[in-house]
C-alpha cells in the first residue's frame, strides 16, 4: 500500500491506497470527485484530463502515487462560489456539448491550452484550438460549439 | 494492472540501488507508454522505480557546440525550450508533434529512447543529428544505441541520464501520422552536419529506425526537395500492416523526406 499525500482543488488530502492506483481512480473513488471521467482508459480520449502542477495531464495515466506532493486541479476545483470559471461559462453559453461525458476533460484541455499560448504569446485562433484538442475526442457535437466556446474563453480569461 | 510496488527514487545511485534489489522491477519515467502498457497486463513488473523526479537527470544546458537534454525532460518541455528552438528547430519541433499536449506534459526524451518503439519520433532526430546517449555508466553513439525494434545497446539496469546533440547547420522533421494514433507512418529528420547531410527514417521501418544512405548521398550533391525527390525509396525492409503496405510507406519517406528537406531550406 502507498501512502499518498497531495493537494487536490487546494485542499491538503491523504490516503492509503494500492501502489498500482491510477490518480483518476484516486480522484473519482478515494476522493469522490466523479467530474473527472473515464473514457478510453487507453490515454486517447482525454475525458480523465485534469491539471497537475498546473499542466493537464491525463489522470488515467498516472498513478496516484507519482502524484505524491503535487498540486491537482479537477473540475470541481474551477468554479469561485456560484461563479463558473470562464471557460465553464463559455461551454454553457456556447453550448459546447451534448451528452457530456467529454465535458470535463474538454474543459482543463481548453484551460490548459489559453495558459501555453497567452505563456508563449501565440494568437489561438480556430485552427490552433483544433489542432490543440487532437487529444480530447467528442463522439456528440462534430467539435464546432466546443471550438467556439474556448475562442470565447480565451477572449474572457 | 498487476500488483506491484511502487518507489520513487531521489537520486540517481537510489535509483539503480533500487532497481538492483527489485525481483522484476521496472524504470518509470512519464509512464505514458508503460502505464497503458500495465494497464492492458502486458508488463507486470514486481516494482517501479519512479525516476521522474530526480534532478540530475533535469534539465536543458548547451555544452560546448552541442544541446544536452536530461533524460526527464518531457517532450512539451523540449518543443517550448528557447534554447533548442534556436539551435535545432527541427528538433524542438518533432517533440511538439508527439502524442497530444496532456501526454506531452508527461512523456520524456530519456523513456521514449530507452523503449524504441519502433514508430517513436525521436529516435529519428537521435540518429539523424547523430547524438549520444549518456548513461550512468558511458556514452553511447547513436549508430550503436538502436538495435532494432524495442532493442537497445542499453544493459539491464542502465540508466539514460542525457541525450547530446550536436548543433547542426539545419533541420526539420516531417512526420505522416496514422490519423488515430499520431505515430508516424513515416517520419524523416534530416539534418545538414558538420559531417554531412544525414536522414533518418522511424515508423515506417521493419526493424525501426533507420539512416537513408541514398536520400543522404543525393543531399550531398545538393541540398534541395527536388533533389531527394528525384530518389527512388526502395520498399525493401519497410513495413506492411494494415494501417499500409511497404510500397505505400516508401511513398510516404519519399514525400515526408521532401517536406522536410523543404522546410529545412
Amino acid at each position: 500500500m502507498a501512502d499518498v499525500a497531495m493537494k487536490v482543488n487546494g485542499e491538503e488530502v491523504r490516503a492509503e491506497v494500492p501502489d498500482n492506483t491510477l490518480l483518476v481512480d484516486f480522484l473519482r473513488e478515494t476522493l469522490g470527485l466523479t467530474g473527472t471521467h473515464v473514457g478510453c482508459e487507453t490515454s486517447q480520449c482525454g475525458a480523465c484530463v485534469v491539471h497537475m502542477g498546473g499542466k493537464a495531464v491525463k489522470s488515467c495515466s498516472v498513478l496516484a502515487a507519482a502524484a505524491e506532493g503535487a498540486e491537482v486541479r479537477t473540475v470541481e476545483g474551477l468554479a469561485d462560489g456560484d461563479a463558473l470559471h470562464p471557460m465553464q461559462a463559455a461551454f454553457n453559453e456556447y453550448h459546447g456539448l451534448q451528452c457530456g461525458f467529454c465535458t470535463p476533460g474538454m474543459i482543463m484541455a481548453g484551460i490548459d491550452m489559453v495558459r501555453r499560448y497567452k505563456e508563449d504569446g501565440r494568437e489561438l485562433d480556430e485552427a490552433a484550438i483544433r489542432h490543440e484538442l487532437e487529444g480530447n475526442i467528442c463522439r456528440c457535437t462534430g467539435y464546432h460549439n466546443i471550438v467556439r466556446a474556448i475562442d470565447a474563453a480565451a477572449k474572457a480569461m | 494492472m498487476y500488483e506491484l510496488t511502487y518507489h520513487r527514487a531521489g537520486s540517481l545511485a537510489e535509483a539503480l540501488e533500487l532497481l538492483a534489489g527489485a525481483e522484476d522491477g521496472a524504470l518509470l519515467a512519464g509512464g505514458q507508454t508503460l502505464v497503458p502498457t500495465m494497464k492492458a497486463r502486458l508488463a507486470a513488473p514486481s516494482d517501479l522505480v519512479d525516476i521522474s523526479a530526480i534532478s540530475e537527470l533535469a534539465g536543458i544546458r548547451e555544452a560546448g557546440d552541442a544541446v544536452e537534454i536530461g533524460a526527464m525532460t518531457t517532450h512539451g518541455e523540449v518543443a517550448g525550450s528557447a534554447l533548442v528552438r534556436d539551435r535545432i528547430p527541427g528538433l524542438a519541433a518533432l517533440a511538439g508533434l508527439i502524442g497530444d499536449a496532456a501526454v506531452r506534459h508527461r512523456g520524456t526524451i530519456g523513456g521514449s529512447l530507452a523503449n524504441n518503439d519502433p514508430a517513436a519520433c525521436y529516435p529519428a532526430a537521435v540518429l539523424a543529428l547523430g547524438a549520444t546517449v549518456v548513461t550512468d555508466r558511458r556514452e553511447i553513439p547513436a549508430e550503436a544505441f538502436f538495435q532494432g525494434m524495442f532493442t537497445t545497446d542499453l544493459d539491464e539496469g542502465e540508466i539514460i541520464t542525457s541525450v547530446r546533440f550536436p548543433v547542426p547547420v539545419r533541420s526539420a522533421y516531417a512526420k505522416f501520422p496514422q490519423p488515430a494514433s499520431r505515430y508516424p507512418m513515416a517520419g524523416v529528420f534530416v539534418a545538414e552536419t558538420t559531417r554531412g547531410p544525414r536522414v533518418a527514417v522511424t515508423g515506417a521501418g521493419e526493424d525501426g529506425v533507420f539512416r537513408a544512405e541514398n536520400l543522404e548521398a543525393a543531399l550531398a550533391a545538393g541540398w534541395s526537395a527536388a533533389a531527394v525527390s528525384a530518389v527512388e525509396v526502395s520498399a525493401e525492409g519497410l513495413a506492411s500492416d494494415i494501417h499500409g503496405q511497404a510500397d505505400y510507406r516508401a511513398a510516404l519517406v519519399s514525400a515526408m523526406a521532401g517536406k522536410a528537406v523543404a522546410e529545412a531550406s
